[in-house]
């Protein structure tokens, strides 16, 4: 308990404002990504609320091009803890083929990720979302607050945020607004990994490294998870020793070599790493500021 | 064991925070390869160092932050050292953006405030002093940039201390450090200057790394738990969910449940699938009690010696925070860790002039302005003093219709008023009262323009019901201010006063058995609002007198409307001044096609179906 003060006290944190907005909620959801901040925030509400089971589904926006290691995490994940599972898939996009390989990383995260959540939130009504977004993950993030309100459109106004100060936070919606709760928002990567280890957090074993068959494409190593990947003349699939720092859409999610299989090497390989966690998505490069943009225009 | 200490920078436009907090994490290699790869490309688009690496544009992350080059909202940054973890929040520095820098400062252990060497004690930096000294921050470093310019002279350096030391002796701080740094070149941000050998004291992470975190105030102080939710999983199980402000709790302690006053003991102390013995300040739990009491959101639990107090009235101070300023009287919404009710504010006391720390004398408070003001709840509720506990001595202000949060404020004590004047038994109810008339008391209020037609359809409305055998009295606007009211003017502070005293008047003729009708323009919703919880939402019936403002004008019976557009009347509803329709009003009428026959027939009828009236 003593050797990790500052875990207790994100995780006491985070607790508090899982606690506080779902009381001022009508229809709650938590987000639910699959990925490692998806699994401490799950972790979270199991502890925020029990012995009860946290009073809201998880969501997963599947945009079909997720790894299939990750789809079968999710399935037993959710047995497992026994919180409803709601998976939603932006069918006019399925009937559109849109992809990330033949319509670029842009046209395909706003249709399949930003449209889709945007329907899901519409369709069953939810007046707020818990998210396991860190601000220390990208700079727009860095300035938003724990309570993120979105008008209609699931648009972010920047310049326009309500102070949020002490632990207080103002939870009333105007018509039509809705509402994004980051309880995991002065969390690190370290963090994240350090609560991992501790709490023992079942994780996608993506995470971990372990030789898996890759190409190169435009700097980024791309794990061939099935036949969609259309592996071009000039490219040549290699098997490597490889693991994912974050996981996403597998054609937009660059691999690194690595020999951690264990949370505990995953760890100090973090503790010395000289690129961010961010740098193997392709998503954040599209424009500059381009997150800012994204979240403006309704992404998560 | 690592700790954390949350900081911020704060200061004047262009003193250099951001550049501060960009080279500190630069220097100590905080910064990833690809993120320094980003800066160098961003410096040369957005720059303002010329070709150097512009290490703002490393927190600035908003696109208008960028373009201008200036920060507008608080970004946090997150890096440790060996020696211990940090929470930086970057905070601006421009005047319009004071509220974000208190958000940030309300959380802060420590405060960097830095001071452009070239232009010293500026009055951002007296404001910022003080909003941080107001939060309660001991501990601030004093970071005087730019030494560079002014070729790091000891003696501009001694200058900006002695002037500060004058302005600071007035703030509560236990420590002030003052370091002289150059941001731009790394002076003294990670280790010390070759430029300054005359400086002897520590480099700016230097003092960061070794300062004091003082969060051992809660920790000596008595159990008190705000209850967030009521957690009843299945029959078995009832437990209390909430964090744990300040105090130790062990199973078996004596407690009490506030405002309540129950009495129970602990039985349990329940975390994800572990029982604690005890747990102290700063922990989430859940706690199960040895008797079925009531307990639900908004109470606090206690121990049971050395008890929370409660109060519903307070002296309080505020930051105000919206560009719509205070009205003294309307009712904002309180929050609290504890509670969430409505609140009035009194007029202030006074403002803080921050540039030399006078009161000056005010009627209401405007965005960015710090006062100390009485605050009304209608409820009473659990509280410490600021100094003593941050967290149940703070709270925020929410408007109730725009649900924008428009102030942050302090408890400095609670009133005596509220511990002495205590309400007299009286042996008649108004119950009693109104069964000898055989009838139901109510206040019909009726709202709407100048001209509208209110007066006559109430003067014809209790000829209806007194006929009837009812006995009724009119409360007439106009008539009001001839006497009751008279000291009163048409500001929005003062009509809002005028709405106050016509409610607790139409209340107090309800509790002699009376039927009550009121005939006033009403013209903010805020006000109407008010006037229904005084009088109590099952006795108050809104009637919208709907004329539309050229009908109103047309008529102009007492001539008003032509003095109004003459530019004679100043605030006149419906031309200087809004009126806001109601949104649902229990009857509507349209008196473009009704005459005042009609309309009383229209509230009578109502009054009948909703049994205020039998006859």
């Amino acid at each position: 308990m003593k050797k990790n003060k500052h875990l207790d006290v994100l995780e006491n944190e985070a607790i508090h404002i899982f606690r506080e907005a779902e009381e001022q909620s009508d229809n709650p959801v938590m987000l639910y990504s699959i990925g490692k901040d998806s699994s401490v925030l799950l972790h979270l509400a199991l502890k925020a609320f029990y012995p009860a089971l946290p009073p809201f589904p998880m969501l997963h926006v599947d945009t079909t091009w997720k790894f299939k290691g990750m789809i079968a995490f999710r399935d037993a994940k959710a047995k497992e803890c026994g919180v409803e599972l709601v998976v939603h898939v932006n069918q006019e996009g399925v009937d559109q083929n849109i992809g990330p390989i033949t319509h670029g990383s842009e046209v395909h995260t706003d249709i399949m990720k930003t449209q889709g959540l945007k329907q899901a939130l519409d369709k069953y009504g939810y007046d707020l979302a818990f998210g396991g977004a860190r601000r220390d993950e990208e700079k727009s993030r860095a300035k938003e607050r724990v309570f993120s309100f979105r008008d209609k459109k699931h648009g972010w106004d920047p310049k326009n945020q309500r102070p949020e100060p002490w632990s207080l936070y103002n939870t009333r919606k105007n018509k039509g607004e809705s509402v994004r709760v980051f309880p995991m928002s002065n969390w690190t990567e370290l963090n994240v990994w350090e609560y991992i280890e501790r709490e023992k957090i079942d994780i996608v074993p993506l995470y971990l490294a372990k030789e898996r068959p890759v190409v190169e494409r435009e700097g980024m190593l791309l794990m061939v998870d099935d036949e969609r990947l259309d592996i071009q003349d000039n490219e040549t699939v290699e098997v490597k020793k490889v693991r994912f720092r974050t996981l996403g859409c597998y054609p937009l999610t660059g691999a690194v070599e690595s020999d951690a299989t264990d949370v505990e090497s995953i760890l100090s390989e973090i503790r010395t790493s000289k690129t961010s966690e961010r740098s193997g998505r392709a998503i954040d490069k599209d424009s500059n500021a381009s997150m800012e943009k994204k979240k403006r225009e309704g992404y998560f | 064991m690592q700790d954390i200490l949350r900081f911020i920078t704060c200061g004047s436009v262009d003193d250099g925070k951001s550049t501060l907090i960009g080279r500190m994490l630069y220097d100590r290699k905080m910064i990833f390869d690809d993120q320094v790869a980003e800066l160098e490309v961003s410096s040369k688009k957005f720059g303002t160092t010329g070709e150097n690496i512009d290490f703002a544009l490393l927190v600035d992350g908003l696109a208008a932050e960028r373009e201008q080059g200036i920060t507008i909202d608080v970004a946090y940054r997150y890096f440790n050292t060996e020696k211990r973890k940090f929470i930086v929040a970057d905070t601006p520095g421009h005047i319009q953006y004071t509220r974000n820098m208190a958000t940030a400062a309300s959380t802060a252990d420590l405060a960097v405030i830095l001071v452009d060497a070239r232009q010293g004690i500026l009055s951002q930096t007296k404001r910022h002093s003080y909003v941080v000294s107001m939060l309660g921050v001991k501990n601030v470093i004093i970071a005087i940039n730019k030494m560079d310019l002014v070729d790091y002279s000891k003696d501009a350096f001694s200058k900006i201390c002695e002037d500060y030391a004058k302005f600071s002796n007035a703030l509560n701080f236990s420590t002030i450090e003052v370091v002289p740094v150059s941001a731009l070149n790394g002076d003294n941000i990670c280790s010390a200057s070759s430029h300054m050998s005359w400086y002897k004291g520590e480099s700016l992470l230097g003092y960061l790394e070794t300062a004091e975190i003082s969060t051992g105030e809660q920790k000596k102080q008595a159990f008190r738990m705000p209850v967030q939710m009521v957690s009843r999983p299945n029959l078995d199980f009832r437990g209390f969910a909430g964090t744990i402000s300040s105090g130790d709790v062990a199973v078996g302690q004596n407690i009490v449940a506030l405002p309540s006053g129950k009495a129970s003991k602990i039985k349990s102390i329940v975390t994800y699938k572990n029982e604690l013995q005890s747990a102290s300040s700063g922990q989430a739990v859940t706690l199960t009690l040895e008797d079925e009491i009531d307990i639900s959101r908004g109470d606090l639990i206690s121990c049971e010696e050395d008890q929370c107090s409660i109060a519903d009235l307070f002296r309080t101070k505020i930051l105000w925070m919206s560009e719509q300023k205070m009205i003294a009287g309307r009712q904002y919404l309180f929050k609290s860790a504890v509670s969430e009710q409505v609140c009035t504010l009194e007029k202030p006391k006074y403002l803080i002039d921050i540039e030399n720390l006078q009161h000056i004398a005010a009627d209401n408070l405007n965005l960015n302005d710090i006062g100390v003001c009485e605050l009304h709840l209608n409820h009473k509720c659990a509280y410490e003093r600021y100094e003593n506990n941050r967290n149940l001595g703070s709270f925020i202000l929410i408007d109730r219709h725009t649900n924008q949060t428009v102030g942050m404020g302090m408890i400095e004590h609670s009133m005596r008023r509220s511990l002495n004047v205590q309400e007299q038994y009286i042996s008649i109810t108004r119950n009693q009262r109104s069964e000898q008339k055989s009838q139901t008391p109510c206040v019909v209020w009726m709202t709407g323009l100048s001209g509208a037609g209110k007066s006559t359809i109430a003067d014809t409305l209790e000829q209806r019901l007194f006929g009837d055998d009812y006995h009724t009295i009119i409360l007439d606007g106009d008539n009001v201010r001839h006497g009751l009211n008279k000291d009163l003017g048409f500001t929005e502070q003062d009509r809002a006063e005028n709405i106050r005293r016509i409610s607790e008047v139409s209340k107090l003729m309800m509790d002699a058995g009376l039927i009550v009708i009121v005939s006033f323009i009403s013209p903010f919703r805020s006000e109407r609002e008010l006037a229904k919880d005084i009088i109590g939402q099952d006795s108050f019936i809104e009637v919208y007198i709907d004329t539309p403002l050229e009908l109103a004008e047309e008529r102009d019976v007492k001539g008003l409307y032509k003095k109004a557009r003459a530019g004679e009347i100043p605030n006149f509803t419906g031309i200087g001044s809004p009126y806001e329709n109601p949104e649902n009003p229990d009857v509507r009428i349209q008196t473009a096609t009704c005459n005042p026959d009609t309309a009383a027939g229209i509230i009578l009828k109502y009054m009948r179906e909703n049994k205020f009236t039998v006859r």
